[in-house]
Order: C-alpha cells, then sequence, then structure tokens
C-alpha cells in the first residue's frame, strides 16, 4: 500500500518547499497525487486507444476555467473543435460556451503528408506562433497537446521533429502553463515516438484491460518528479458524469469513532445487541442461506434510518426495489413513504453488469452524493470477482470509505451449506464489526429461522439462538425452548409450549382446588368452634344460675340459723 | 486550360526575419522569375505579425508555401532550395525527373 498518507504527513514540512501543483479537478486523481499535476510543467498521459486520454485532458481544461478560473488551451492534432465537443457534450461540458466566453480556446492542427511536401529546411516555429497567439489571446494558464504524435505522420524529418518538441515542452515551461500531453501507447516502454524523454515531470500511464469479459480500466502514476504519490493501479471510471478514480482514501487505519447507536430497527434485535442496536459508522453482516431473512433484516434496518430522520441508500443487486418493497409490506413494513420522501433511495443493477472496480467507483459516487448515514448492500455475494482476492480488495475500499465517512452499513450475503460458512464468508466476516446469521434449521418435515448473534465488537451480547419469525404483523424474535431434547422451535417448540401451558393449568387448577378445600375446612372447623363456645356459654351461664342459686339458699340457711339463734339464745354470743 | 498558361497565386508564410526565411523569399523570387514569369502573384505572409493567419490555412512549420491557386491547395514546406522538388509539387515539371516522385 502506497504513500498518500505519507504525503499527507509530509506535507506540513513540505508545504514550503514542495512543488505547486494545478489540482485537475478529477474526483481521485488529485488526492493520488498529492494535489494535482505539477504547476508550469508538462505532463505526459498515455495509454493505449479509447483508454480516456482525450477525456482525462479535456476534463482537466474544462475544471480549471469552471473551478479555478484558469482559461485552456486545447491544441488538437486529430479532431475538430466541433467534434471534440460533440464528443464532451454527453458530460456536461459546454465547450462552446466556454470558447465564447474566452475561457477556452481550441486550435486543430491538421497535418497530412498527402498534402505536405517537404523541399528542404524548416522548422515548426508557425505551430509555436499559433500555440503562443492561442494562449496569449486568453490568458491561458493550462494548455493540452493531443497528440502531438500525429505529427510524427505527417512530417517525415524526425531529426527536426525531435529537435523542435523539445524546443516546445521548454518553451511551454518558459510560459509558465501546465500542460498536458497525450501519447499513443506503443511496443516499446510508453509512447510509440518515446515522448517520455522530454516530457519527464510527471508520467500518467492508462490501461483498459479486458478479464473474464468484464473490462476495466485503471490508472498508474508511472512518475512524478519531485513529489510522493501513491504508486499503484488504480481503478477508474468513464461514465456520463465524466472521469473518476478510486485511491483508497486512508493508508491508515484512523476512522473516526462514534460512541452513538442506532436502532437495527427490531426491539427485541435491539435488546440481543447490549449496547442498544448497532455502533454509529460501523460495519454488519447478515449471512444466511436462501429464504432466511436477510432482506427483511436488512430492510427494517433501513426503516429504523429514515425514521430516525437519517437517509438511506440500498444498493440493490439481485431483486428490483419495487419486489423489495412489495415484498416488506407482507411483513407490515412499508418502505413506500420513505422512497416517496427521498430519505430512501434505492440503487439497483445487475452484478454482471460492470467488473468490481466500476461498481465500487459508482458506490462510491452515489454515496458522495446523498450522504447518507446508512447504506445497504444486499446481496454482497453477488459481487463476485473471478479472485476472491479481488473482493477482498474491494470490499475493503468500500468498508474504508463508509467508516471514514461514518455511515453505518449493513451488508447481507447468501451462505452455501451448513452452518459450517462458506469461505468468502469468512473472509468477509473480519471485515465486519458485527455479524448476524440467519439458519434455517430442519426438524420435523419443517424449516425454521434462527437468529444467532456471532459477534459484535464492543459490546456484551447475547450469545443465545433465537427464533426468527416473519409474521405480518413483522419480525417476531422469541426465545426459543431449550430443554432436554435441545432447542425446539417451529411447531415443536408451539407443541412444547402447549403442553406446558397445559401442565401450568392443571397445577394451577389444583391450586386452586386446595385453596378451596382450605376454606372450607376453615368454615367448618369456626362453625365448630362457634358450636363449642356457645355451648360453654351456656353451661356458665346455668352453672352462674346454680351458684348464686346456692348462694343465695346458702344466705337464707345462715339469716335462718341466726335467727333461731337470737330467739332461743337472748344473749348472743358477741365479740 | 492548357498546362503552362494558368495564374498562380501563391502565399509564403515565414516568422520573421531569419534566415530559412529570408533564404525562401530569395528562392521563391528567383524561382517565380524563372518559370513562372509574369503569371506569378506571390504574397508574403509574416506570421510573427499576423499569428492569427495560422490556423486558416493550418501552417505548421516555417517556412510554408501555399498554392492557392491553382486549385488543389498545395502546401510546400522548407526554405525552396530543391527547386526540382519545387517544380514537382507545384505540378510545373513536364516530366517528372527520375527517381524524384514519391
Amino acid at each position: 500500500m502506497s504513500l498518500t498518507s505519507l504525503a499527507a504527513s509530509a506535507e506540513p514540512e513540505t508545504a514550503a518547499h514542495g512543488i505547486a501543483k494545478t489540482p485537475t479537478g478529477v474526483v481521485g486523481l488529485d488526492e493520488l497525487t498529492g494535489g494535482g499535476l505539477p504547476a508550469g510543467r508538462p505532463t505526459l498521459i498515455c495509454g493505449g486507444a479509447g483508454c480516456g486520454k482525450t477525456l482525462l485532458a479535456t476534463t482537466f481544461l474544462v475544471n480549471g476555467a469552471v473551478d479555478h478560473g484558469e482559461a485552456g488551451v486545447f491544441m488538437s492534432f486529430e479532431e475538430r473543435a466541433e467534434d471534440l465537443a460533440k464528443n464532451v457534450a454527453s458530460l456536461g461540458y459546454d465547450l462552446e460556451k466556454l470558447i465564447a466566453d474566452g475561457k477556452l480556446a481550441v486550435d486543430y492542427v491538421r497535418v497530412e503528408r498527402a498534402e505536405i511536401e517537404e523541399t528542404g529546411e524548416y522548422d515548426l516555429e508557425a505551430l509555436f506562433i499559433r500555440l503562443g497567439y492561442a494562449i496569449d489571446s486568453i490568458g491561458a494558464r493550462r494548455v493540452v497537446l493531443d497528440t502531438i504524435e500525429t505529427l510524427f505522420a505527417g512530417l517525415s524529418n524526425t531529426g527536426v521533429l525531435r529537435a523542435e518538441l523539445r524546443r516546445l515542452f521548454e518553451w511551454l515551461k518558459t510560459k509558465g502553463v501546465t500542460a498536458v500531453i497525450t501519447g499513443e501507447r506503443g511496443e516499446g516502454p510508453l509512447t510509440r515516438h518515446g515522448l517520455e524523454e522530454y516530457v519527464s515531470d510527471c508520467v500518467i500511464l492508462l490501461d483498459h484491460r479486458v478479464t473474464d469479459q468484464i473490462s476495466t480500466r485503471r490508472l498508474r502514476v508511472v512518475k512524478y518528479r519531485g513529489s510522493a504519490h501513491g504508486t499503484n493501479e488504480y481503478p477508474f471510471l468513464i461514465d456520463d458524469h465524466g472521469i473518476s478514480v478510486m485511491p483508497i482514501t486512508s493508508a491508515g487505519l484512523d476512522h473516526p469513532v462514534s460512541q452513538e447507536v442506532v436502532s437495527t430497527g427490531i426491539a427485541a434485535l435491539d435488546e440481543m445487541l447490549g449496547a442498544g442496536g448497532y455502533f454509529r459508522g460501523s460495519s454488519i453482516l447478515v449471512s444466511g442461506l436462501a429464504g432466511s431473512g436477510k432482506t427483511s433484516l436488512a430492510a427494517y434496518f433501513a426503516d429504523a434510518t429514515c425514521r430516525a430522520g437519517g437517509r438511506c441508500l440500498y444498493f440493490a443487486f439481485e431483486e428490483p426495489p419495487r419486489q423489495i418493497v412489495r415484498n416488506m409490506r407482507s411483513i407490515g413494513l412499508d418502505l413506500q413513504p420513505w422512497t416517496d420522501q427521498g430519505r430512501l433511495r434505492f440503487s439497483a443493477r445487475r452484478p454482471n453488469l460492470y467488473g468490481l472496480e466500476m461498481h465500487l467507483a459508482t458506490m462510491h459516487r452515489e454515496i458522495l452524493e446523498l450522504a447518507p448515514a446508512a447504506v445497504v448492500v444486499d446481496p454482497l455475494s453477488s459481487l463476485v470477482g473471478s479472485d476472491t482476492n479481488d473482493v477482498q480488495n474491494m470490499l475493503l475500499r468500500l468498508v474504508d470509505l463508509l467508516k471514514s465517512r461514518g455511515v453505518t452499513t449493513l451488508f447481507t450475503s447468501l451462505t452455501h451449506g451448513s452452518i459450517e460458512l462458506a469461505r468468502t464468508d469468512a473472509q468477509v466476516s473480519s471485515l465486519m464489526d458485527s455479524w448476524l446469521l440467519l439458519y434455517n434449521r430442519e426438524a420435523n418435515g419443517e424449516h425454521n429461522r434462527q437468529l444467532y448473534l456471532l459477534k459484535s465488537r464492543g459490546m456484551a451480547h447475547s450469545n443465545q439462538v433465537r427464533e426468527f419469525i416473519l409474521g405480518s404483523t413483522g419480525v417476531v424474535l422469541r426465545t426459543p425452548y431449550i430443554g432436554p431434547e435441545g432447542v425446539l422451535t417451529g411447531s415443536a417448540r408451539m407443541a412444547q409450549e402447549a403442553r406446558e401451558k397445559a401442565a401450568s393449568l392443571v397445577r394451577r387448577q389444583a391450586i386452586e382446588q386446595r385453596a378451596s378445600d382450605l376454606k372450607r375446612d376453615r368454615a367448618r372447623t369456626e362453625a365448630q368452634i362457634t358450636a363449642l363456645r356457645a355451648e360453654l356459654e351456656s353451661q356458665e351461664a346455668e352453672a352462674k344460675r346454680l351458684i348464686q342459686e346456692a348462694e343465695s339458699r346458702e344466705a337464707l340457711l345462715e339469716q335462718g340459723r341466726q335467727d333461731q339463734q337470737s330467739r332461743r339464745g337472748g344473749s348472743a354470743r358477741r365479740e | 486550360m492548357e498546362p503552362g498558361t494558368e495564374s498562380y497565386n501563391l502565399r509564403l508564410y515565414i516568422a520573421g526575419q531569419t534566415p530559412k526565411s529570408i533564404a525562401a523569399i530569395a528562392n521563391l523570387r528567383r524561382f517565380c522569375d524563372e518559370y513562372l514569369p509574369g503569371r506569378c502573384t506571390v504574397e508574403v505572409v509574416d506570421l510573427v505579425q499576423n499569428p492569427r493567419l495560422a490556423q486558416g490555412d493550418q501552417i505548421v512549420a516555417i517556412p510554408t508555401l501555399v498554392r492557392r491557386l491553382p486549385e488543389p491547395i498545395k502546401r510546400i514546406i522548407g526554405d525552396l532550395s530543391n527547386v526540382e522538388r519545387v517544380l514537382v509539387s507545384l505540378d510545373l515539371a513536364a516530366t517528372p525527373p527520375e527517381g524524384t516522385l514519391q
């Protein structure tokens, strides 16, 4: 991996001493070169036919004129001004308007061997005069010569040509313009006529390769005098937005990290995750067999993101977006309002339409454009390269891009076979912060879905399996019955639950029965007690009466005795 | 029109008073006096004075002689020191000298 970060870290010291650079405005190229092309010096862009040299050169001029206020001169040796304008009109570049505004000058130089006779000594001073005139007439700071090798085809005196070319590039330097020279790739090291001898400050090589019927374009900065630069081959893309190059955005792993948590969209799943959801900016892998519910999980996540106010970009590589929306309605999730509001954007394309690099580049562009809070890639497994290294590489760049922007991403991946996962998944999973596995378990003649939370970096999480039920009201995560027979799901679980419910009902009835028995016993006993007490009271009353009677009889007897005594004795022995 | 009777309109492009340009002017004058007496109009354009004119006739090299009439337009680059080549290029040779035709 190369030195973009080295350039970045070296910048503070060398900014004052490093060479001045002219930004090209091509996405990614300015990052690769640490600021753009060397200012005031010529840069050679070479490549085979159809590689995009003219387009790159034109983009350089147009961006200079439109974004940086630098007028430019395009000296074309192959195409007329009108043809050039037509070719780039589809990219939204209005060359004619720029020419009319005095920001651009196009000079078509035609050199046809059949029309020219060489008779004696000559030089190419007229070329200098034309170029000089064009530069001075609009005060140009940027110049493109495309492609000067045509002169070799038109004029036979190569000695003169080489000498004049050498003089031309020196002259361009004295004019202080940043020049882009295009050259056709030859048999030899770089260009057919050895232009790299004269233009050696900066050389960029474009390449257009076809592997497995899919073509990829690559760019390499072969040489850049006076500046550190990324030296690897980087894929680039030409589409209706123009050229964009895809460098790895950071060589180091210094992404910003967030403590915030975003909801998964399913409350029970949020609970399973110790932090209460996914960390913002993390990457999540949902893998599973066909039909296990990966897209549903992804859709819930998209819904949760939109609900929380963010935008979601959903890359669909398998199902058309309308189908996804329709299917989600069947589980009670309506994504249509979010699409209508523009919060949820679907981006659907066939995976085998382009190579991985093109996919990456288009995804990159859409992510930059929409700046979503969350991205869904469904499924990742359909982006297969001829080589798993390619997938790994591409994924690394994509995850890198997303993390550096703090975008929470959910990838779904189709696994094949059993719970022992496919090799790709194992490789891919190391880039993921959380990994959910949806597993279909067959038991008793049915397939039931289970959800395993295999890993979630940075938080405690449940290690228990859950049964994953997609009902018409949504997703339900149910703790399965874990008993002596193992995990029971689906109808086996329902049967077990019914059994348990019946058993508990019986127990409850028994308890109630006991309770009512007890009540009855108590009532009876209390009745008995009351009766005994009543008897006791009546006995007490009887006894009291008898005692009273006895006492009163005693009192009477005593009285009688005394009376008798007083009548019999006269002197009472009284003390 | 028979060959040998049309009138020639020639324009010589130069860039300042360089040795090559001066040589070309001299050579052209001599040539015209010898081969096209009385039926040759010569115009000398100094591109240093009039840079804009280079684009119109697609001039790349200096000196360049453009035969504007009779048609077709022909461009001859160089200081015109090789008289035979000039004759051939301007279609003035009666029979092509051997070995010089391409």
